[in-house]
């Protein structure tokens, strides 16, 4: 009964907001507010602001070349003290200012995996909804084979082929996260596809890439917003994971994989090399799973169990 | 229903297709020159040529690639760059590793995931919710070739309970398996729990609770058969990720697997390998979906009836 009665207010609502430009802020707010109860969200979304705030001012308190890249053969294998608080890895450097700038690099690759991935995904999810028939016909065909190859082995194509660089690498992230992405998107155009004022613009005789761009997206944000969060949070772990196996970033950056495959070699005498990079990881991806899960649960309440 | 399950058996035959052909470009743009790997940097520049006319590295790429694909059929994937073994060969005899690690793990993932979503579904909020859920969030948080170090560390080098290296006997199996197992555990918990959660609140099961229906039959029976079908496809999707993940972890704990084969040959741009040895992958994960969707069939009584002929109905 009382579920009805939601549904009639949220369309209620939806014809209203999409009448009056000025309500679109207050949905942002209704949302926020219904996440702002979300414990779990709330602290992974402090967690990871906190993060992202000691990695950006990072050149604030800590010097890149001094700490993180000079090696310092007199200071090897140091254990946490005062003065480096994660200790030193086998060449003297500094792991606490390893693990910063390493956060630094996972973030950067991460938003421009989403730029790119997104951007991409956003212009095939959409058209292949808008236009529907043939057209989104093909283009999910040609996404449903890149999805055959499992996002790992696509990245490690790539960079097979191109070689191992950040740029490739973003590169290559950012591919692999295409189909998931434009499939997303494309679902999430299709529910907002058919309400009223869709068919109202494009009577209006409104172009194209208006309609989609100003009318549809927006109003589709929701499903993508969390899948944004989850896509980042995968990307952390398989950049992690490529430079683990050499594939990724490669030494002296500090990079949180290339950190680990160092300390493999350590982990019987110095486990704490191995330990810190790790946490750093499940930090940073736990707390972008806690706020997609937060932001799903806000954006429709209706799918909170 | 023959007729879907036919129709979904021949897509996969593009898409393989369009994977190889994907690759295939690709790997094209792979810098260095075959013939200058094959026979080193002393010969002379007639060889090489001579070299590149044989192995038809001059002709135009549609025509290599077509050449590629019908050696394929028949089995011929090329020769390795460095050790001149045929890539068939050495993929075959690297695959059982690889397929039995991802398979071992992906059962273990829903021995246990399955059983406990159930119960945090059914305790919803309760402690036992909580700590699965728990579970399930650091373990999806966590890479797995990090939770593998982790394991390392305390079961062979602390304890030493078991071996960390090597593939002798079965007990070097244990800490790999539990450590690709992670993700797909996690998500089947999460999704098994979600959709039970769902079905539990449906009509029908009060109904059956409302007869008298035994608590367990009315979980087992009604609410999971239900539940399940999402949950097969989660596992289905995870099997393609568990493929990648052991990819990281066969390093970690030097399996002679696919993986560590794939890894060496990007490193020594050994194309043939590379392009072998993910192609088989990804037609292993396409073959895994389509096990998914025949299985869906028969356990989704609407798609069953949709496609179900005069024949399948009397029976």
């Amino acid at each position: 009964m009382t579920e009805v009665k939601n549904n009639k207010l949220d369309t209620k609502e939806d014809v209203l907001k999409k009448a009056h430009q000025f309500k679109k802020k207050s949905q942002a707010k209704t949302v926020w507010i219904r996440y702002k109860r979300n414990k779990l969200g709330m602290f992974g979304l402090i967690v990871f602001c906190l993060m992202a705030v000691a990695v950006l001012s990072a050149n604030g308190y800590l010097d890149y070349e001094e700490q993180a890249i000079a090696q310092n053969l007199s200071e090897r294998f140091m254990s946490p003290s005062a003065e480096h608080v994660f200790g030193t890895d086998q060449y003297g450097r500094d792991v606490f200012a390893r693990i910063i700038y390493g956060g630094r690099i996972s973030m950067f690759v991460g938003m421009a995996t989403i730029l790119i991935s997104l951007s991409a995904g956003a212009l095939i999810g959409a058209s292949a909804a808008y236009y529907g028939g043939k057209i989104d016909n093909i283009l999910m065909r040609i996404m449903d084979v890149f999805l055959a190859i499992p996002n790992m082995l696509m990245a490690i194509t790539l960079v097979a082929a191109f070689g191992s660089s950040l740029f490739n690498l973003i590169l290559a992230m950012g591919i692999s996260n295409i189909p998931r992405m434009s499939r997303i998107v494309r679902s999430a155009v299709l529910n907002v596809k058919g309400q009223d004022y869709v068919e109202a613009a494009i009577a209006c005789g409104t172009p194209d890439s208006r309609v989609i761009f100003k009318h549809i997206l927006p109003n589709a944000m929701g499903p993508i917003l969390v899948q944004v969060t989850q896509t980042v949070a995968r990307t952390v772990i398989t950049v992690s994971s490529l430079s683990f196996i050499g594939l990724g970033i490669s030494e002296p950056t500090p990079e949180w994989g290339a950190m680990l495959s160092e300390a493999k070699s350590q982990l019987r005498y110095y486990p704490y090399l191995a330990i810190v990079p790790g946490v750093a990881i499940v930090m940073m991806v736990m707390s972008l799973t806690l706020v997609g899960d937060g932001l799903r649960d806000a954006l429709d309440p209706r799918l909170k169990n | 229903m023959l007729k879907y399950i036919i129709k979904r058996i021949l897509w996969i035959i593009p898409v393989i297709l369009g994977v190889s052909f994907f690759i295939f470009f690709i790997m094209d743009f792979t810098p260095g020159d075959p013939a200058i790997m094959i026979l080193g940097e002393g010969a002379k520049p007639e060889e090489y040529e001579a070299l590149r006319n044989e192995m038809g590295l001059n002709d135009n790429f549609f025509v290599r690639y077509i050449r590629y694909v019908s050696n394929a059929l028949k089995g011929d994937f090329g020769r390795s760059y460095r050790t001149n073994i045929p890539v068939f060969e050495e993929i075959t005899s690297r695959l059982p590793y690889t397929l039995n690690l991802a398979v071992t793990s992906t059962i273990i993932a829903i021995i246990i995931g399955l059983p406990l979503g159930v119960l945090s579904a059914v305790k919803q909020y309760t402690a036992i919710d909580n700590i699965s859920l728990g579970i399930s969030l650091i373990l999806t948080s966590m890479p797995a070739f990090w939770f593998a170090l982790m394991c390392i560390l305390l079961f062979s080098l602390k304890l030493e309970w078991l071996p960390s290296l090597g593939a002798d006997s079965w007990k070097h199996f244990i800490l790999p398996a539990a450590a690709a197992c992670t993700n797909t555990l996690a998500s089947t918990l999460r999704m098994t729990r979600s959709t039970m959660l769902e079905e539990i609140r449906q009509d029908y099961i009060r109904t059956a609770r409302a007869k008298g229906a035994k608590e367990k039959t009315v979980i087992f029976g009604h609410a999971l058969r239900n539940a399940l079908l999402p949950v097969v496809t989660v596992i289905g999707v995870n099997f393609g990720l568990a493929l990648g993940g052991t990819i990281v972890i066969e390093q970690v704990f030097a399996l002679p697997g696919l993986g560590q084969l794939m890894i060496n040959a990007v490193r020594s741009k050994d194309v043939p390998m590379v392009i072998a040895s993910i192609l088989f992958s990804a037609i292993i994960a396409s073959l895994v979906n389509l096990l998914v969707d025949i299985v869906y069939v028969y356990i989704d009584p609407r798609l069953k009836s949709e496609y179900s002929t005069v024949k399948a109905k009397k029976v």
